[in-house]
């Protein structure tokens, strides 16, 4: 193993026996794969059959963290959970900062694998060295908070770091998410669930070592530049910090580009009552990072006094009165926007809810707006749903999230997720993602990038494996029309490449509002002593996305998911800027299979992964 | 006379501080031998980076039982003599703030010796929410101070009467 960076670690549980097992890190993989993502992928591909079951035993549940995860490079917090999701039947990689990640590395670890699955609940403990399974009897049904609470005061000590799943991922709510620091997510395609299913309530660390890098020279002359360049451009020294990811609210609107009303408008006629703007003036308590973040888009917020009476649920946390992190931009587009509810109270208690009983925002709310949808239609009637539901409904809202987490009533079927509900009641055209994945936030129709982005993600639609967004609305790095398909092949490869890259490093994506791989790739070569280029790391990300990709056709997968919703495709825009459009996915997907240096049906050629050396 | 200003309003909670701190401390990232801790109160929304104040009247200084605690001249700064120091920990009790630490790796107390004058964690907030400050130890602090004191008082007046 190299000097620094890397930890050189892995730390292997088998639920199962009980049995922890420590192996020396790859050297030549965490090389090629970098970290994170890329390594935990690697895992899978050497380890594990992709035909598994998500909830049988041989479906591991890997965290890798990066090389810069936890050194002193801006946005080093981040850690991967990588596995078979559930919602998906994907290889799923769900990414969360807060200081979970940095302590697995402070307390000797780059890699948690953990395999199996108890016979009883257990939570595991990593103090240092120190590593054992404990009885999780007493925290079975808690929800994610009070969990955190009372092993804080059962270990003793305060500042450790716990990263559990709530009711959500206990009653294997396909989109259940893994909560960390109470508040930050490994969010998307039910990581949480597969928890669950292993009977492990939670992973309390506290690391008391080193990060060692291998030129501290150099280092510190790296992270100042990269800093530097964080510090004045535009969107990560202003934007995030002043408004959070909430600042889309109203640029997505008024570009015609913001789902509304389960993608049947892309204007919401009350977009800035769920702004970041409106957050701030009336709610916002403070700014909070990651651990090692200089950006600070992170929100804390108050339900006002006026919420915390109207939207009160049967379990905890009872009339929440504190500050709560939240919500994102995502999460207030799929709870308001999706569903029509222009009310941040509502929106801040379902967030919370969402945070408390661990699910994730985006699929819920997306689930929920499908509901809706049907509800309006006359499929699903008050009868089936034990309560009204129309678009706009905040009560609703707020209820049926709390139910989802405990599977009750219409909560259970809810809890499988927009596509399988929409098949259940004979309407599978209420779907609205990919994969089984719900879209976030961004109209393809609108934005003709982010519909290849989508239908092409290897985690289902996602908006963080190519963010368009940048390019087709903000015009970074360079402007490009969002309705014109020209180019957009390429721009999509070229961002999975890099966002991928990014995530094995440790850092965060969000950095690349700022920073290019020029700022990264001397943090990276300073920490780990490898002369890492910006073409090595764009091939480094595109090594994992072809091996993430071929480990999802031998999953079964197959290419023909690449595709969107007749709604999409066929349902032109009604109204506002972008009224008329769909999205011309045929015309972009062949050209991105070329792109990628796939065969015409969308699979990697065997020179492909031999020339990337997969095999 | 130097200290470290601390603005709790303008922390996000990111604990550059505490790696800069254990970056001068041990040439490698370690939060856990920093002297500057950043506490989170998450339902209050608050964030409070603390170190040591740099007491007038030190009470670390004064528990010590080898005299292995001495004023830095220029700075003002308490520092610790790590030949001297037997690493017994009196002064770790004795700190009223809690911002002495018993270092496990090198078996002597550590506190903030305010870096010679150029605080390495004030550069690395990204907030400004560490300045260096001249003057009195404490005087930032003292409405707080005051108002500890006050509510003391009042305690002990009330139990008396």
């Amino acid at each position: 193993m190299t000097a620094g960076g890397w930890i050189g670690s892995v730390l292997r549980v088998d639920l199962s026996s009980g049995e922890i097992g420590r192996e020396p890190l790859h050297g030549d993989h965490a090389r090629d794969y970098v970290g994170g993502r890329g390594i935990a992928a690697r895992f899978m591909w050497d380890e594990v059959e992709p035909t598994v079951d998500p909830f049988a035993p041989e479906n591991p549940l890997i965290f890798a963290t990066g090389p810069l995860t936890g050194t002193n490079a801006s946005c080093g917090a981040r850690y991967m959970v990588v596995t078979k999701g559930p919602l998906t039947g994907c290889l799923t990689t769900s990414n969360s900062g807060g200081r979970w990640g940095p302590e697995l590395k402070f307390a000797g670890y780059d890699v948690l694998i953990l395999e199996g699955r108890a016979e009883k609940p257990v939570w595991l403990w990593i103090l240092d060295d120190r590593v054992e399974l404990r009885s999780a009897e007493h925290l079975w049904g808690k929800g994610v908070f009070e969990t955190e609470d009372i092993l804080r005061r059962e270990t003793g000590i305060p500042d450790c770091s716990i990263a559990s799943i709530g009711p959500g991922g206990e009653n294997r709510v396909l989109y259940a998410a893994i909560l960390n620091d109470k508040f930050r997510a490994a969010g998307r395609s039910g990581v949480g669930a597969v928890m669950g299913s292993k009977n492990l309530k939670a992973i309390c660390v506290r690391g008391t070592g080193a990060v060692p890098v291998a030129d501290p020279r150099a280092m510190m002359a790296a992270q100042w530049e990269q800093k530097e360049v964080l510090s004045k451009a535009p969107l990560t020294s202003e934007g995030l910090p002043a408004y959070g990811t909430l600042a889309l609210m109203n640029v997505i609107n008024e570009h015609g580009a913001l789902p509304t009303r389960n993608y049947q408008q892309a204007q919401f006629e009350h977009a800035e009552n769920i702004s970041g703007e409106e957050l701030a003036e009336t709610r916002l308590a403070a700014n909070k990072a990651c651990f090692a973040c200089t950006i600070a888009c992170g929100r804390v917020s108050r339900i006002s006094d006026e919420g915390v009476e109207r939207y009160t649920v049967r379990t905890s946390p009872r009339n929440w009165k504190h500050a709560t992190e939240g919500p994102e931009y995502e999460n207030a587009w799929s709870l308001g926007a999706d569903c029509g509810i222009d009310d941040l109270d509502a929106i801040l208690k379902a967030n919370l809810l969402c945070n408390d009983l661990g699910l994730d925002p985006i699929s819920l709310g997306a689930t929920i707006a499908a509901a809706m949808e049907l509800f309006e239609k006359g499929v699903l009637s008050e009868e089936q749903t034990g309560m009204p539901m129309p678009f706009g409904d905040g009560e609703a809202l707020v209820a049926l999230t709390e139910a989802t987490g405990f599977r009750r009533g219409f909560g259970d079927d809810l809890a499988e997720g927009s596509k399988r509900l929409g098949e259940k009641y004979g309407h599978p055209e209420v779907f609205m993602g990919v994969k089984g994945q719900e879209f976030p936030a961004y109209d393809p129709r609108a934005l003709q990038g982010m519909g290849l982005g989508y239908a092409t993600s290897n985690r289902g639609a996602c908006h963080l494996r190519a963010y368009t967004v940048s390019a087709e609305v903000v015009g970074e790095p360079e402007p490009m029309d969002p309705r014109a398909t020209d180019g957009k092949a390429q721009l999509t490869v070229d961002m999975q490449n890099i966002s991928t890259a990014v995530d094995a490093t440790g850092l965060c994506v969000f950095l690349t509002f700022g920073n290019t791989l020029s700022d990264l790739t001397p943090l990276l070569a300073a920490a780990t002593g490898i002369a890492y280029t910006d073409d090595d790391l764009v091939l480094a990300g595109e090594r994992i996305w072809n091996l993430e990709r071929e480990w999802n056709l031998r999953a079964g997968v197959d290419p023909g998911e690449d595709k969107l919703p007749r709604r999409m495709l066929e349902e032109p825009i009604p109204s506002g800027p972008a009224a008329g459009e769909v999205n011309k996915l045929a015309v972009m997907l062949p050209e991105y299979y070329r792109a990628r240096g796939w065969t015409d049906d969308g699979r990697p050629t065997r020179d492909k992964l031999a020339e990337l050396g997969i095999g | 006379m130097q200290t470290l200003e601390i603005h709790p309003e303008k922390c996000t909670g990111c604990r550059q501080c505490e790696l800069a701190c254990s970056w001068v401390q041990t040439g490698s990232f370690q939060p856990s031998r920093s002297v500057i801790r950043v506490h989170v109160f998450d339902e209050q929304a608050s964030f409070a980076p603390y170190a040591c104040f740099q007491c007038d009247e030190a009470w670390c200084m004064q528990a010590c039982p080898v005299n292995a605690i001495d004023v830095d001249e220029e700075t003002g700064a308490k520092i610790v003599l790590d030949p001297v120091c037997v690493g017994c920990k009196l002064c770790v009790i004795a700190c009223p703030f809690g911002t002495i630490f018993f270092d496990k790796a090198e078996e002597v107390a550590t506190k903030c010796d305010l870096c010679a004058g150029d605080p390495a964690c004030v550069h690395a907030c990204p907030t400004a929410a560490i300045t260096v400050g001249e003057g009195r130890a404490g005087g930032w602090l003292a409405p707080f101070g005051e108002k500890v004191d006050g509510e003391y008082r009042r305690a002990t007046d009330g139990g008396a009467s």
